[in-house]
C-alpha cells in the first residue's frame, strides 16, 4: 500500500538528520512558564490527544484550557499550582529536536534550576510584562550566565495584558540588556509574547507590528550553536578500561570514554595524565566499529600504541596542550544542601571520571545573586547560595577554566556521610 | 558517521549519552543488572549495552520480572537474544511468588502492582545495587521528573520531592548498604527515537510489533487480541482485524492498535502521525488516575 501524503510528510519529519537543542526554562511562579511550554508542545503537535483530554478535564470551569497542567507532573505540583522539580519535555520540528528542562522559578528550588540549566544550550527567562524585571528574573539570568549557557532568551510574556505596548517591551528589553552586560551573556534575544494566546510563540503575531524579530520557535530552530563547542583542546577522560580477555580479542585493551573537547584521530601523538607519558593513538572504536576521528560528545574506545598503565580517572590530551594539573581548585560553587558549606569542611569531589576528596580551604565571598554584591564576611554558604570557594584536593585534578571548557571545568561536591550531591562547582582562575 | 561540522545527529547524540551512562554505572557500582523484558525499549537498551562494552561481553546479567502473563512470542525473543549475547538471564517469577504466598493476586487480574515486591525481593536476593530500566521521560508525567541516576532507599522507594540534584553528566552513584540506584539510559529518547534507532541499526524485534491479521475483541474502546489470556466474554464479538502492538505488557491487559504497518519504516510513519500516547492507547492499567504512575513509582515500580 502506498503511504498517504500525511504519512510521507511525517516520515520525512521523523527521519531527517537533525541536531538536538537543549533548552532550560525558568520563570517566577506566575510568569506563565508552564503555559508557554504547554503552548510550544501543543502548537508543535507534541501533545497527544489523551494528555490534552486529561488536561481539559482537570481545567474544567476556566475560560481556557490550562496548558500548564501538561507539564506539572507531580501530584504536589498540580495541587499547589507550582513547579517543584525539573521536568523534561521533548518536541521536534522538521529542523530540530528539542529537549526542554522545565525548571522551577522559586528561590527555594534554585538547585533544581541549576540542574536544569547545567546541560542547556539555551535558556529562556520569562518576564511578566506587567511586572517587569523582578529579583527572580535577575537571578535566573545570572544562573544561566554562571553555568555558561551560551544563548539567553528573555520572553516578555502576558503582552496582551499591557495592550501590546511597545514602550513596555522596550523598557524591559533595555533594562535586561544593561543587566546582561554585567554578566557573561554572549547572545541575548528579547521576544514579546502571549503564551496564553500563542502570539509570537510559533508564528509572528499581528498584535506586535512594531516587533521585527523572530517568533520564539523560529529563534529556537535557527539559533547557531555549532560554534559553542570547544574543538581545540583535546581532552579525553578515561571512563572505563575494556579488556575482553577472550580468545578473539586476547590482546585488546581499550580506554572507553566520552570526548570532552577537541578532536582525536588515529596516529595522533597523545599524553596521558597523571603519568605524563606520551604515546600515539592506534585506533578509535565507535559504536559501529573503527572511526577516523572522534569529537565531543562521542562515546568511543581509544586504543594506544604502547602498553601504558592507564585507568579510570586518567586523562588523554595532546602533549603541547594539556590541562592544568592541580590540587588547588578555585571555583564558583552553587550550594544545594540544608547544612552550610564552611571552611574546614571535608567533601568528596567528582570531576570528569575522577573522584577525590577535598577540604574547603577558604570561602572568598558569597555572591548576592540579585545585586551581584560580594559579601567577603560571609561565614558559610547556605542552601541555594552561590560563592567563590578554594578547595584543596587529596589528588591532582586535570582542569581547565569552565569558561573555556564546560566539561573539564566543572565538578560536583558530595557529602560523604549522606552521599547526597550538595554542590556544583565551576572552575575559574580569575576573580 | 562524522560530519564536516563535527556535529552528531540526534540518534548519535542519544546513543553516545546512553553509552556514557552505562559505562559510568559499571565503573562506579558493584552489582548492576539490566531489566530486560523483550519489549522494544529494553531491546534498544540491551543493544546499547552491547555497544558500550564491545568487543567485551556485557559485564552484567539481565533480569526479567515475569508476570506469567507474557506473550509467548516475546518470551521466545527474550531467550534467543540473551543466548546470542551470551549474557546471564535471571527470571523473577510473579506466579512463583503468588504460589509462595509472598504476593496476592489483585481482583482486577492486573499483576502490574504485584511485580514490584517480586522485583524488590530479587534485587535483595542477588544484592543488585544498580538496576538499568528502559523507562523514557516522554512516557508519563511522573517519569518526566525522573533523574538518570535515580536514588532508591532500602525499601526501593522513590522520593520525588527530594531527588539528588543531577548536574551535567556527573552522575552520583554513591549509596549505602541496602540502597540502590535505578538508572535510565533511555531518559532522553522518545518513542519515535526508539523506532528510528531500531530501523537505522536494523535491530530485531518480536513480530507482535508489526501488523498482522489477528482475532480481536473490543473492550472499552480498545482492541484485545484473543490469546491464551484473553477469551471473549459474554456478548463480545470476535472479529478479525489487522493490528499491531505499540507496547508489550501483560498479554491480558495490553491492547493492540489498528495498523497496516508491516515494516519498521511503516510503523515509524504511523507513529509520526499518531495523536495518542502509547500508554494511553494500549495500557488498561495506566488509565486509573492522573497520578497512577507516580504512586506506583514511589513504591518501587520502574
Amino acid at each position: 500500500m502506498a503511504p498517504t501524503p500525511i504519512a510521507e510528510a511525517a516520515l520525512e519529519l521523523a527521519s531527517a538528520r537533525k541536531d538536538i537543542l537543549r533548552i532550560a526554562t525558568a520563570g517566577s511562579v506566575d510568569d506563565g512558564k508552564s503555559t508557554l511550554i504547554g503552548r510550544l508542545l501543543y502548537d508543535s503537535k507534541a501533545v497527544f490527544e489523551d494528555q490534552y483530554e486529561a488536561v481539559e478535564r482537570a481545567s474544567a470551569g476556566g475560560d481556557y484550557v490550562n496548558l500548564a497542567l501538561l507539564t506539572d507532573g507531580l501530584r504536589a505540583e498540580r495541587e499547589q499550582g507550582i513547579t517543584i522539580d525539573v521536568a523534561y519535555r521533548y518536541f521536534a520540528t522538521p529542523r530540530r529536536t528539542f529537549i526542554m528542562a522545565d525548571t522551577p522559578g522559586h528561590v527555594q528550588y534554585t538547585r533544581n534550576m541549576v540542574t536544569g540549566a547545567s546541560t542547556a544550550d539555551l535558556a529562556i527567562v520569562l518576564v511578566d510584562a506587567r511586572k517587569g524585571m523582578l529579583e527572580q528574573s535577575r537571578r535566573h539570568a545570572f544562573l544561566a550566565s554562571l553555568l555558561r549557557v551560551p544563548h539567553l532568551v528573555v520572553a516578555v510574556n502576558k503582552m496582551d495584558l499591557v495592550d501590546w505596548s511597545e514602550q513596555t517591551y522596550e523598557a524591559i528589553r533595555d533594562e535586561f540588556t544593561s543587566f546582561a552586560a554585567k554578566l557573561n551573556v554572549p547572545d541575548l534575544t528579547v521576544i514579546p509574547i502571549s503564551a496564553l494566546h500563542g502570539d509570537n510563540v510559533v508564528t509572528r503575531s499581528s498584535a506586535s507590528p512594531w516587533y521585527d524579530g523572530p517568533s520564539l520557535l523560529h529563534h529556537l530552530e535557527h539559533v547557531h550553536v555549532a560554534s559553542d563547542r570547544n574543538l581545540v583542546d583535546t581532552r579525553f577522560p578515561v571512563q572505563f578500561v575494556i579488556r575482553p580477555q577472550s580468545d578473539a580479542y586476547h590482546d585488546y585493551r581499550g580506554y572507553a570514554g566520552t570526548v570532552a573537547s577537541g578532536v582525536l584521530r588515529p596516529g595522533d601523538e597523545v599524553q596521558v595524565l597523571p603519568s605524563g607519558l606520551t604515546t600515539t593513538i592506534a585506533a578509535i572504536d565507535g559504536p559501529r566499529g573503527p572511526v577516523d576521528e572522534a569529537f565531543a560528545p562521542m562515546s568511543v574506545t581509544v586504543r594506544l600504541t604502547d602498553d601504558l598503565d592507564v585507568s579510570r580517572g586518567d586523562l588523554i590530551c595532546r602533549p603541547a596542550n594539556a590541562p592544568r594539573v592541580s590540587q588547588d581548585i578555585d571555583a564558583m560553587v552553587s550550594w544545594m544542601a540544608d547544612t552550610e558549606l564552611r571552611p574546614g569542611q571535608r567533601l568528596a569531589v567528582k570531576h570528569t571520571t575522577r573522584s577525590v576528596r577535598a577540604v574547603v580551604k577558604e570561602l572568598q565571598y558569597r555572591l548576592d545573586v540579585n545585586t551581584l554584591h560580594r559579601d567577603t564576611e560571609a561565614p558559610g554558604l547556605g542552601l541555594n547560595d552561590i560563592g567563590r570557594v578554594r578547595l584543596r584536593t587529596t589528588q591532582p585534578l586535570f582542569v581547565d577554566d569552565y569558561a573555556r571548557n564546560r566539561v573539564t571545568g566543572r565538578f560536583i561536591l558530595i557529602d560523604e556521610a549522606t552521599n547526597s550531591t550538595v554542590g556544583a562547582g565551576m572552575l575559574s582562575t580569575g576573580s | 558517521m562524522t560530519t564536516p561540522d563535527y556535529r552528531l545527529s540526534q540518534l548519535e547524540t542519544l546513543e553516545a549519552e546512553s553509552i556514557h551512562m552505562m559505562r559510568e554505572v559499571v565503573a562506579e557500582l558493584e552489582r548492576p543488572v539490566l531489566l530486560f523484558s523483550g519489549g522494544k525499549d529494553s531491546i534498544v537498551m540491551l543493544e546499547l549495552a552491547r555497544k558500550a562494552f564491545a568487543p567485551a561481553r556485557i559485564p552484567f546479567p539481565v533480569m526479567h520480572v515475569d508476570t506469567g502473563l507474557n506473550f509467548p512470542d516475546v518470551l521466545e525473543f527474550r531467550d534467543r537474544r540473551v543466548t546470542e549475547l551470551g549474557v546471564h538471564l535471571i527470571v523473577a517469577s510473579v506466579p512463583d511468588a503468588i504460589a509462595r504466598g509472598t504476593v496476592r493476586e489483585e481482583p482486577n487480574g492486573s499483576r502490574n502492582r504485584i511485580q514490584t515486591p517480586v522485583l524488590l525481593d530479587a534485587v535483595e536476593k542477588h544484592g543488585f545495587t544498580a538496576l538499568f530500566g528502559g523507562a523514557r521521560r516522554d512516557e508519563d508525567k511522573a517519569r518526566a521528573k525522573e533523574r538518570v541516576f535515580s536514588f532508591r532507599d532500602e525499601f526501593g522507594q522513590w522520593d520525588p520531592k527530594n531527588q539528588r540534584p543531577e548536574l551535567w553528566d556527573l552522575y552520583n552513584g554513591r549509596i549505602h548498604l541496602g540502597e540502590s540506584i535505578r538508572v535510565f539510559p533511555l531518559s532522553n529518547w522518545t518513542e519515535l527515537d526508539i523506532w528510528q534507532y531500531i530501523a537505522v541499526e536494523n535491530i530485531a524485534i518480536p513480530s507482535l510489533y508489526l501488523a498482522a491479521e489477528r482475532e480481536v475483541v473490543e473492550r472499552q474502546g480498545m482492541l484485545y487480541a484473543v490469546n491464551e489470556f484473553i477469551s471473549p466474554r459474554e456478548g463480545e464479538e470476535v472479529r478479525r482485524e489487522t493490528v499491531r502492538y505499540r507496547t508489550v505488557g501483560d498479554a491480558n491487559l495490553t491492547a493492540a492498535v489498528l495498523s497496516t504497518a508491516t515494516t519498521v519504516e511503516e510503523v515509524i510513519a504511523e507513529i509520526a502521525v499518531t495523536r495518542m500516547t502509547e500508554r494511553g492507547a494500549t495500557r488498561g492499567d495506566d488509565k486509573v488516575s492522573d497520578a497512577a504512575m507516580e504512586d506506583r513509582k514511589k513504591e518501587g515500580y520502574f
